[in-house]
């Protein structure tokens, strides 16, 4: 279980790259992540597709990260509809989502997993 | 199946509101529907919105795919040529045949042209569809003036949408008067006072005979008195003409001035026939109003789901805003009910006009006529349709307030009164719906729909709830977001005392949680108003709209605009040439903004430090396009040039620009500066605008252009240079203190207690005794200012925020361009799909 989920990992970036509140966007095999950073929590990094599903455009990097109602959100800079950064939920519509990738800190290397 | 055949003839809008209505009864119905025109219902009520730049599209009420999903099947742009009564089957004029168990017949009507030689003209046109909408703009390009033939309702709102599309515009009435059939005399002159006012010229009385080759314009008028009238388009819009053609080939019996003879329940001569809308005729007249026609759609819908549904006439009350104007008109306008009194209220210098229509015993309002003033509309329509006893002095309801206009309260309306007559909402099921768990007008909005038609009567329902809600004990909350239990004005007022420096210090001592996209930004503008760091600064990053944080304005695919400052829009031709190239080195499209000002749009979130690079090596500033900040001060060219400058405007913009670029605020800030009263700066529509006089310079506050525009105040005159700084200073920084977030100048003054007098003892009389800290504090803000593309250019480690990705050199394969005019703008989705067919 562990061999093969880890075999998927990939670093994409280093600790320095990314933005304490906020996001940055890495391209990983040709899709866009946007990775969001969180110092203060114990899995400090959370990582959803850019593409913003209502917006029409490559863009969730470059929202707001806050939290709604106890959940961790990011607000697209477009329209302003939040995304949960843990499920990839919209709030606002229940019929939107976007992917949610796994992502993690380790030492000084980001890593993402993308679905095989 | 076993279901019954119903066949619905027109889709237009009170045909398909029977649609609509019979799929959600859900009554056993195989439903077909056959539209004359290319395209599924749509508002045709709206349709001059598009003059004023609504997407045709956006007034579809329904799409293909909603039908298919309803199992109605629906056939467009095949007309019902034949109706065969004794086989129970319609024929299309393509061929084809359906059978019915139930014919409906929603035909509407078609614009009537009186015979007038010429009349076919290829210039001349009617207005009903979006199709005739096409027609009439394409006519308008090349067009200089263009005449209405019709001074009613439809004449004048067609009137205003050619006044939209830039034309010089004539209405030409065969009535002495406008708007005769809903107006009584006086109602209808001040109607053409104020419309003449307006550059639309009126002529009433006037008989077309003729219209043939113009000298001067395309097209020539001929009057019956021999006058004539030039003119380069003409839109027939003379009152309407039911469709009763398919009903009168198949023996139906037609009214004699035409309409389908319909009963109460709606049933023409034939009982599997019924007909509803614009076509059918009831009680010897025609409804040319859409709520009418819904309540006979309603009325068809119950019977065909086996109830018993009845259609007693309908109110034909109507309320409109004509070229600006507010036109209202209830009831028995013309006082024919025998025994009637009116009274009337007249000012020529306002250009209000408004007459009651009572009782002899002035106990009940027979009808109403309101011009130029309509807020007692709702307010009457509720006494005329409920039968309310009027005030012990009726006068008081249209009289300017001496005292107190009594304005009937909610409490006072009963249960069954209707609220929204598009949709037939009352008063009592407004409540059940908050009874329901509504709590917000858009909560009451979505689950009755009210207020969704013609949205005449939003306010009225908004007003219900708001009232429901303070009498139901429900405190309305004005904390600012879930994190922080406070205002924008509580806040900044705890930032300052106790001098906390970031969101974070902020948080922790006054609110919980991690904040939003709320509360961060709106506590980062408060950080920069009172201790000016750069936005980027490390404490403030992640606090930022995304606008702030890229220093650019985010455009729909995800790319920048990029807005240089262009101090009171002087620019000199060196830097116009260096913009040019920037622009075409890059790629931009390039706009003149409305704010005398240009923009480069299109530049990708990695250039965007290498295009400032270029601008502030050629002396450019950021222009703050992108924040609650001030924007620009537009300028006349006043005395330097201007033959009736009486001070020179450009330079007090400039200083005025420069003085107060970067400063944050609740919101956005404008201001304007004219050189004379003839105010070609447009400085009355400004947060704050000067207007120069001979003696100095007049200042006015708390204007606004935009969704609500407001007039501002004149604040002080005559005042000479230095006063005039001082007090716009501590105008602002009392603005910067106070507002709510993101609440312009303009609702701060509605909502400020006092008003402008309040305002001028705090500014000018300096009552609070503050004036010296606010100018301390302005001070403060000025002296610290820093162009902020110009701190990133200086700072490796901000630059590297501009990067589209951390871990490559690639660029967003979602930006795609095309060519327009000879510039680039976004592909749009069709566009899209097909580029990228052709790429791969
Ligand atoms: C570029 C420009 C249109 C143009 O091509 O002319 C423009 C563009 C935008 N306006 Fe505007 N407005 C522009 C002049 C105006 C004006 C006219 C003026 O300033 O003389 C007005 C009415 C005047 C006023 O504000 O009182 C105007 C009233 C608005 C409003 C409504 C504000 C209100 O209080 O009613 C918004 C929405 C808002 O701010 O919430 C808005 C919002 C916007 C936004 C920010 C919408 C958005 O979020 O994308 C647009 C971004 C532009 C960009 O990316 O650069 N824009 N906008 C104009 C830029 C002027 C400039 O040089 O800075
Ligand atoms: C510019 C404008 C502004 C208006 N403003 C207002 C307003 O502010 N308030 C208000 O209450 N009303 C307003 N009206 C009137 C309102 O639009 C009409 O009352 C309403 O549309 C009537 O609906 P209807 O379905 O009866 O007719 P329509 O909407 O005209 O629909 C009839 C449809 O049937 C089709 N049809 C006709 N014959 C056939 C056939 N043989 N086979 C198949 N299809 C056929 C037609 O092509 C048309 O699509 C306005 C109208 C216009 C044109
Ligand atoms: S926000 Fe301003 S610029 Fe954008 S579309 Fe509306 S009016 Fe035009
Ligand atoms: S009255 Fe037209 S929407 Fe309510």
């Amino acid at each position: 279980m562990t061999a093969l989920a880890l075999r998927e990992w990939e670093v994409v970036c280093n600790a320095g790259d990314l933005v304490a509140g906020s996001g940055v966007c890495a391209l990983v095999r040709g899709i866009q992540v946007a990775i969001f950073y969180l110092p203060q929590l114990e899995n400090p990094v959370f990582a959803l597709d850019n593409h913003d599903p209502i917006g029409g455009a490559n863009v969730l990097s470059r929202g707001i990260v806050g939290d709604l109602g106890g959940e961790l959100v990011i607000a697209s800079p477009l329209y302003k509809q939040h995304f949960n950064l843990r499920t990839g939920a919209c709030v606002e519509r229940d019929d939107v989502a976007v992917p949610v990738y796994r992502a993690r800190l380790e030492g000084d290397e980001v890593l993402i997993a993308l679905p095989t | 199946m076993g279901s019954k055949k119903i066949v619905v003839v027109g889709n237009g809008m009170v045909g398909h509101h029977l649609v609509k209505s019979l799929v959600q009864t859900g009554a056993n119905c195989a439903i077909t529907v056959i539209g004359e025109e290319p395209r599924p219902a749509y508002d045709r009520v709206h349709l001059s919105e598009v003059f004023a730049g609504r997407e045709p599209g956006e007034l579809s009420l329904v799409s293909r795919e909603t039908y298919q999903q309803w199992q109605v099947d629906a056939h467009f742009g095949d007309p019902v040529s034949g109706i065969d009564r004794a086989a129970k089957q319609v024929t299309t004029r393509g061929g084809h045949t359906f059978a019915y168990d139930k014919l409906v017949l929603a035909t509407g009507s078609y614009p009537f042209v009186p015979a007038v030689r010429g009349a076919d003209h290829k210039r001349c046109m009617t207005y009903r569809t979006i199709d005739d909408l096409g027609e009439i703009k394409s006519k308008a390009a090349d067009s200089r003036v263009g005449t209405v033939v019709g001074g009613g309702l439809l004449g004048l709102e067609c009137a205003n949408a050619l006044k939209n599309l830039g034309l010089q515009t004539h209405v030409v009435e065969f009535a002495p008067d406008l708007m005769g059939v809903q107006l009584d005399e006086g109602g209808s002159r001040m109607l053409r006072r104020k419309v003449e006012g307006l550059d639309v010229t009126v002529h009433t009385g006037k008989n077309t005979q003729r219209i043939g080759p113009g000298s001067g314009c395309a097209l020539r008028m001929d009057f019956a008195d021999e006058s004539h009238l030039e003119t380069d388009m003409v839109v027939f819009s003379a009152g309407i003409r039911p469709r009763d053609d398919l009903a009168r080939a198949c023996g139906l019996k037609v009214g004699e001035r035409g309409g389908i003879v319909i009963d109460y329940r709606c049933k023409t001569s034939d009982t599997d026939i019924f007909a509803i809308g614009e076509c059918a005729l009831f009680g010897g007249r025609i409804y040319g109003l859409v709520a009418p026609g819904y309540r006979m759609a309603e009325a068809v819908v119950q019977q065909l789901a086996g109830e018993d549904g009845v259609f007693s006439g309908a109110d034909m009350s109507t309320r409109l805003k004509l070229l600006g104007v507010d036109v209202g008109s209830i009831g028995d306008t013309h006082a024919r009910t025998p025994g009637s009194i009116a009274c009337v209220f007249s000012d020529e210098r306002q250009e209000s006009y408004q007459r009651l229509v009572t009782t002899a015993d002035g106990k009940k309002l027979l009808g109403a006529v309101l011009v130029g003033n309509c807020e007692q509309y709702d307010t009457l329509l509720q006494y005329h349709l409920n039968g309310i006893d009027l005030p012990d002095e009726p006068s008081s309801l249209i009289l300017p307030a001496a005292g107190e206009t009594p304005t009937l309260g909610m409490a006072a309306l009963p249960k069954t009164a209707t609220i929204c007559s598009c949709h037939n909402v009352t008063k009592g099921a407004l409540l059940t719906a908050m009874d329901d768990g509504c709590c917000s007008f858009a909560d009451v909005k979505s689950a009755t729909a009210a207020s969704t038609g013609c949205g005449g009567c939003a306010a009225m329902v908004k007003n219900l709830v708001d009232e429901e809600l303070s009498r139901r004990g429900v405190v309305v909350d004005r904390s600012i977001c879930e994190h922080f239990p406070h205002t924008r004005q509580e806040l900044y007022h705890l930032a300052s005392v106790g001098e906390v420096r970031s969101f974070d210090a902020m948080i922790a001592a006054h609110g919980k949680g991690m904040g939003c996209d709320i509360c961060k930004p709106a506590i980062a503008s408060i950080m920069a108003s009172l201790w000016n760091e750069h936005v980027l600064a490390k404490p403030h990053v992640g606090l930022q709209d995304t606008n702030d944080t890229f220093l650019a304005n985010m455009q729909k695919d995800g790319t920048y605009s990029v807005v240089p400052r262009i101090a009171g829009g002087e620019i000199t031709p060196d830097k116009l040439i260096v913009l040019g190239e920037v622009a075409k080195k890059y790629n931009l499209y390039t706009k003149i903004t409305g704010g005398q000002r240009i923009d480069l749009f299109g530049a990708r979130v990695g250039q965007l430090p290498a295009i400032w690079a270029e601008l502030v090596a050629a002396g450019f500033e950021t222009g703050h396009a992108y924040g609650k900040a001030l924007r620009t001060i537009k300028s006349c060219v006043g005395s330097s040039w201007c033959r009736y400058g009486v001070q020179d405007s450009v330079a007090m913009a400039i200083y005025l620009e420069n003085r107060y670029k970067g400063l944050r605020a609740p919101h956005k800030l404008k201001s304007a500066v004219s050189g004379c009263t003839r105010e070609c700066a447009e400085a009355q529509s400004k947060d704050f605008g000067v207007i120069a006089t001979e003696n100095g310079w007049n200042l006015y506050v708390c204007g606004n252009g935009g969704m609500k525009p407001r007039h501002a105040d004149l604040f002080a005159t005559d005042l000479d240079d230095e006063t005039l700084v001082r007090y716009i200073d501590r105008f602002l920084m009392f603005y910067v203190r106070t507002g709510e977030r993101l609440q312009r100048t303009s609702v701060w003054m509605e909502n400020l207690e006092g008003g402008i007098d309040y305002l001028r003892a705090v500014v000018i009389d300096d009552k609070l005794g503050i004036a010296a800290q606010l100018e301390a504090q302005m001070a403060h803000l000025v002296g610290t200012y820093q162009c902020e593309w110009k701190a990133v250019l200086e700072d490796p480690a901000k630059i590297r925020r501009f990067r589209q990705f951390v871990n490559s050199d690639k660029q967003d394969s979602g930006v795609v361009f095309v060519r327009e005019r000879e510039q680039v703008r976004p592909a749009r989705a069709e566009e899209r799909l097909h580029l990228v067919e052709s790429v791969e």
